[in-house]
């Protein structure tokens, strides 16, 4: 493969997806930079504690993918100022002054999770004790310990699926895939840390849609005994106590439910990324109304980007959980394969 | 005939092979945004009547499209048109114009007069 290791491709974000993309690549025989805005690799999971649905835990994950790097240039810290097309060939320049040349370019961006301060009658970020999905991960992680904010063992603890996700109030209007199985696994994880904790989910469906999570919901009723809810929520509102008053219909009962817990934990979904580089004339990028990025084809085509030599891979085209991911890194990194060859 | 003193009770269960379809053919026309609800409930949980009433906007919909439609008419005069199941749905539905859709609809449904939309 003595022309493909001449080849130079720049997979953009090092989170699971890019990571993967770039082992592979280099496994093919191709010169790989791997560049990330953020001081480390690693993209959102950096944040989780353990993952569903064995509870690896994330750093462990990590590891492994970082460990395939060796011989990738990783440029971490970087942002990408400009790109140009010079025949078949991408210009990139970075904010360190480098200039890069690709031959082709794999876009693995990934996606933010949803800002619940933008579902104000939630109330995160106004009262004390309403956290995200997020938070709880990183408590997990770094404190090992779920604690109310003024320091205290929570005595029942609700989580709300769909934060940001279903919801055409807050622009969203698909299902972010993953949240109802954090959910179910936040909420074992709670239980069997606080056996005497009250747990609580509320859902709207519970979206148990790969081969272990069944058996995760399943635990979660009979081992750990999380109480499950049909119903949205409504409103929360704070107690003199700090407490969270919630309202949601018990839809299943069919009668509207007020409860009082001590902490209110929000599912939050997966947003696309607004970042500079989706408007660059020289990707030519097609981004969707749900701002996830748009393939030529969402069947046989779902790597390949609207222009010839950029690639898609990961959650930048939509939710996806870990293996998904590691599979689409995979099959983008052949796709690429597949056009460089064409080309040589 | 020895009278044993046992009776056959009407059928409780939906028929929905006999249930009247028109009222929610009505809706439905007049107000199309009743296609989008997914039951979720969060317009009953935050309903100011159903605070007090057994009003319940999330069931009287499916009660509509099921042909289930005896007291709507009543049902839906406990409805104080504040327009706050219209903040919370998820999915837009144009809830408060919903319910005074069906109170009209039930009127005339009731009148025998809603055959012709
Ligand atoms: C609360 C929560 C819990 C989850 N838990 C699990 C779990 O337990 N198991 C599981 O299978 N999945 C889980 N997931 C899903 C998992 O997080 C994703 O599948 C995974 O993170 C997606 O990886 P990615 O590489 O596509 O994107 P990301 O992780 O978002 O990585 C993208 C990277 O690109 C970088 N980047 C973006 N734009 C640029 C730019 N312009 N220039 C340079 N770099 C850029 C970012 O900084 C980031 O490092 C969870 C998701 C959520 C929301
Ligand atoms: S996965 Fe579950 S919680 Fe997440 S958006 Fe879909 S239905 Fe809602
Ligand atoms: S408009 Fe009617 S149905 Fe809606 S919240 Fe107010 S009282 Fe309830
Ligand atoms: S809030 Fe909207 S979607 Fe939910 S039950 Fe009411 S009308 Fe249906």
């Amino acid at each position: 493969m003595d022309t493909s290791s001449q080849r130079h491709v720049v997979v953009i974000g090092a989170g699971i997806a890019g990571m993967e993309a770039s082992a592979q690549l280099q496994g093919l025989g191709y010169a790989v930079t791997l560049l990330e805005e953020q001081p480390q690799t690693g993209g959102n999971l950096l944040t989780w504690d353990r993952l569903f649905p064995f509870k690896r835990p994330a750093s462990e994950v990590l590891g492994e993918l970082r460990s395939r790097l060796g011989g990738i240039h990783v440029l971490t810290s970087r942002r990408i100022l400009n790109i140009e097309k010079l025949n078949a060939q991408f210009i990139l320049t970075v904010n360190d002054g480098t200039v890069l040349t690709a031959d082709a370019v794999l876009v693995a961006t990934g996606f933010k999770p949803f800002d619940a301060y933008r579902k104000e009658e939630y109330g995160y970020g106004i009262y004390d004790n309403v956290f995200t999905s997020v938070d709880i991960e990183r408590m997990f992680r770094e404190e090992r310990r779920i604690l109310t904010r003024s320091g205290e063992v929570p005595r029942r603890v609700g989580f709300i699926h769909c934060v940001g996700s279903r919801d055409e109030k807050a622009g969203n209007r698909y299902c972010s895939k993953v949240c109802c199985v954090t959910a179910v696994k936040q909420a074992s994880e709670l239980k069997e840390m606080y056996p005497d904790c009250e747990v609580f989910c509320f859902y709207m469906d519970l979206r148990m849609f790969d081969r272990h999570y069944e058996q995760m919901y399943l635990d979660a009723q009979t081992r750990y005994g999380v109480t499950f809810v049909r119903g949205r929520l409504s409103e929360a509102a704070e107690t003199i106590d700090k407490r969270i008053a919630i309202k949601v219909e018990d839809t299943l009962v069919g009668k509207p439910m007020k409860m009082t817990v001590d902490m209110l934990v929000l599912m939050v979904g997966m947003e696309g990324r607004t970042t500079q580089l989706y408007n660059s004339p020289t990707l030519g990028l097609s981004v969707g109304k749900d701002r996830f990025l748009n393939a030529v084809d969402e069947y046989t085509d779902n790597n390949l980007s609207r222009t010839e030599g950029v690639f898609l891979a990961g959650t930048c085209t939509g939710p996806k959980h870990i293996p998904e991911v590691l599979a689409d890194a995979g099959a983008a990194a052949l796709r690429i394969h597949r056009y460089l060859c064409q080309k040589a | 005939m020895v009278n044993f003193g046992f009776t056959i009770n009407k059928s409780t269960r939906i028929d929905y092979d006999q249930a009247s379809k028109d009222v929610s053919r009505y809706v439905i026309a007049h107000e199309p945004s009743a296609l989008l609800c997914i039951g979720c409930g969060c317009c009953t949980a935050t309903c100011s009547a159903g605070q007090f009433t057994p009003f319940n906007l999330r069931r009287i919909q499916l009660q509509v499209h099921r042909g289930e439609l005896a007291r709507l008419e009543q049902e839906t005069e406990k409805c104080m048109l504040c327009g706050k199941c219209q903040m919370v749905c998820p999915r837009g539905v144009n809830t408060r114009h919903l319910v005074m859709t069906i109170h009209k609809a039930m009127t005339l449904y009731n009148r025998g007069e809603l055959k012709d939309l």
